[in-house]
């Protein structure tokens, strides 16, 4: 049986404005801004990731910071999650989750969270120095910034295994869950440029397998930073995804992939497609040619198109199901609907992209990328048809084109307001969680495996959390509701 | 086959949260048209008004 394929999601976030425009001021600048007003201000503990630091010593920082605070700002949240600033761009990356729908109220969570402390920034700066937060993966000038993935999978599954099965749906996939761009970022030759990609991302991908993120991106990432008990598990990170403003989109783009790594877990490559003889190069075609007529050839000797993959993955899925059930990856309910979602944005695409308009984002922005030029009889390179691309994935209310285009929402107000002040009940990040809400005055420090307390007198003390599947609500509600305070916590825990 | 039975029976049993289907395609094609009219208004309404500059000034670093 597959392991419960643990999730989540993180997101750098496009952003403009700020004092002196610089984009790591007004990155910080928003994260403290979320830090004085919102549920927060725990420091992320750099241990394993920095070796040598020591917790006691990141202990000073705590709330009010000035506001225009130019350290590079770190923050755990109440649910859980890390707010903080990466490189340029304000990241949030969500908590673990059990399930891809509970990943997606997460993550939308998270739209949330960086959508206040955008007005929470701005309410204390000049107007001309409003700070915008965009959910988008490239500026159209040849520079990406990541959306990536996070599953959990047996150590015992052979990395060689899980290139061979993912490479032909990380190729294919972006025709369901791609978030569409207008026009082209990197060099190619001019009669080939397209007008209309189907992906942000696609084109930034130079290798099949790597380490890198930043440079010579590769399809497969190879980073092996568990987070957790290496001999039991392996932290798979995906950095080949659009971040998606559709939450069906987000859905299909999380829930299919688990499943993949759940049947690959269980019956090994039985069913997976044969990948693309180079997968490089059919990753950046496909994106190019959103009529989907595009063929690459494989290994073995056939010609798919993107579709094809699809459909055959689905296919391994929804039989996987059948015999395995998903119990891995969701409920009965739960995985029925990702299948049933995924198989319907799939025909869509290819058979009535009207239909799904409302679920998948290249098409919902490509029918008013489209529909503005013919209106205003537009050249292809208009900046207008460009404004359009960047504006569908503004933050504001008042200018965010994808709240316009009639996207489904999977979540009400209610159950994404509590997403932002709950952490999930059924992994580790409930733990962490509720420390955080509960002791913030006792925590110095957090990441994703540990949180460390520093009760005043003696050594700091730290609570280890290598398993994503325990400190759950199940396995420690009862101790926050027998112990209020921290020096209690800790000695019932037996520290 | 029983795949194909299990998928028909998810699809009349999916909830319906879509508007409802029109019959005729023509008053289809009519009503999504229209759509796309007032919606294409709204983005008049709010798409930054120099699109040049915005998109010009629109300038990242490279993450992850």
């Amino acid at each position: 049986m597959a392991i419960a394929k643990v999730l989540g999601i993180e997101t750098e976030f496009g952003i403009t404005g700020g004092p002196d425009q610089d984009p790591i001021i007004a990155s910080s600048v928003i994260v403290n801004a979320y830090a004085q007003r919102g549920m927060t201000h725990i420091n992320w503990d750099f241990e394993g990731e920095t070796p040598g630091v020591d917790a006691r010593g990141l202990a000073g920082l705590t709330a009010f910071a000035p506001i225009v605070e130019t350290q590079l700002a770190n923050t755990v949240l109440a649910n859980g999650a890390r707010l903080y600033v990466d490189h340029a761009h304000p990241e949030y990356s969500s908590p673990e989750c059990r399930s891809p729908l509970e990943a997606v109220r997460f993550d939308v969570a998270g739209e949330e969270v960086l959508r206040r402390a955008q007005r929470f920034a701005n309410e204390s700066l000049d107007p001309a120095q409003a700070i915008t937060i965009y959910k988008n993966n490239s500026d159209g000038k040849g520079n990406s910034y990541g959306c990536h993935e996070n599953y959990l999978v047996a150590r015992s599954v052979e990395f060689g295994d899980l290139v061979r099965a993912l490479v032909p749906h990380f190729v294919s996939r972006q025709i369901v869950v791609g978030a569409g761009k207008v026009g082209v970022e990197t060099d190619r030759p001019r009669a080939t440029r397209p007008v209309y990609q189907v992906s942000q991302r696609a084109e930034f991908f130079e290798e099949v397998v790597g380490l890198e993120t930043t440079l010579k991106r590769p399809i497969i990432n190879t980073r092996d930073e568990t987070h957790g008990d290496a001999e039991r598990f392996r932290r798979l990170h995906v950095i080949i995804g659009d971040a998606n403003l559709s939450q069906y989109a987000t859905a299909v783009k999380l829930g299919a992939t688990a499943l993949l790594l759940a049947a690959l877990e269980d019956q090994g490559l039985r069913g997976f497609p044969a990948a693309p003889r180079d997968p490089v190069r059919a990753v950046r075609a496909i994106a190019a040619d959103p009529t989907l007529h595009t063929a690459v050839d494989c290994v073995d000797e056939r010609s798919r198109t993107a579709w094809d993959f699809q459909d055959e993955l689905w296919t391994l899925a929804e039989r996987y199901v059948a015999e395995h059930g998903g119990d891995a990856v969701g409920d009965h309910n739960e995985v029925n609907f990702i299948l049933d979602q995924w198989r319907e944005m799939l025909d869509g695409v290819r058979d009535d992209p009207a239909a799904v308009a409302d679920r998948v984002d290249w098409v919902a922005k490509q029918r008013i990328v489209q529909g503005y030029r013919d209106r205003y009889d537009l050249a292809e390179d208009d900046a207008r048809l460009r404004a359009i691309d960047l504006q569908y994935h503004d933050l504001r209310p008042g200018r965010s084109l994808a709240a316009r285009v009639g996207l489904r929402p999977l979540f009400d107000e209610d159950s994404v307001n509590a997403a932002i002040e709950e952490p999930p009940a059924t992994t580790r990040a409930y733990f962490r969680g509720q420390c955080v809400k509960r002791f913030p005055e006792a925590i110095a420090a957090a990441n994703w495996d540990s949180v460390v307390f520093d009760l005043g007198d003696g050594p700091l003390q730290r609570v280890p959390m290598p398993d994503p599947l325990r400190g759950t609500a199940a396995l420690t509600a009862h101790l926050f509701e027998t112990n209020s305070t921290a020096i209690d916590l800790l000695s019932a825990l037996g520290g | 086959m029983v795949e194909q039975e299990r998928i028909q029976k998810q699809r009349v049993t999916r909830p319906t949260e879509s508007a409802p289907e029109v019959n005729v395609d023509t008053s289809k094609g009519e009503q999504l048209k229209a759509d796309l009219d007032d919606l294409l208004d709204e983005i008049d309404e709010v798409l930054e008004e120099n699109a040049e500059e915005f998109v010009r000034n629109y300038v990242q670093k490279g993450g992850e």
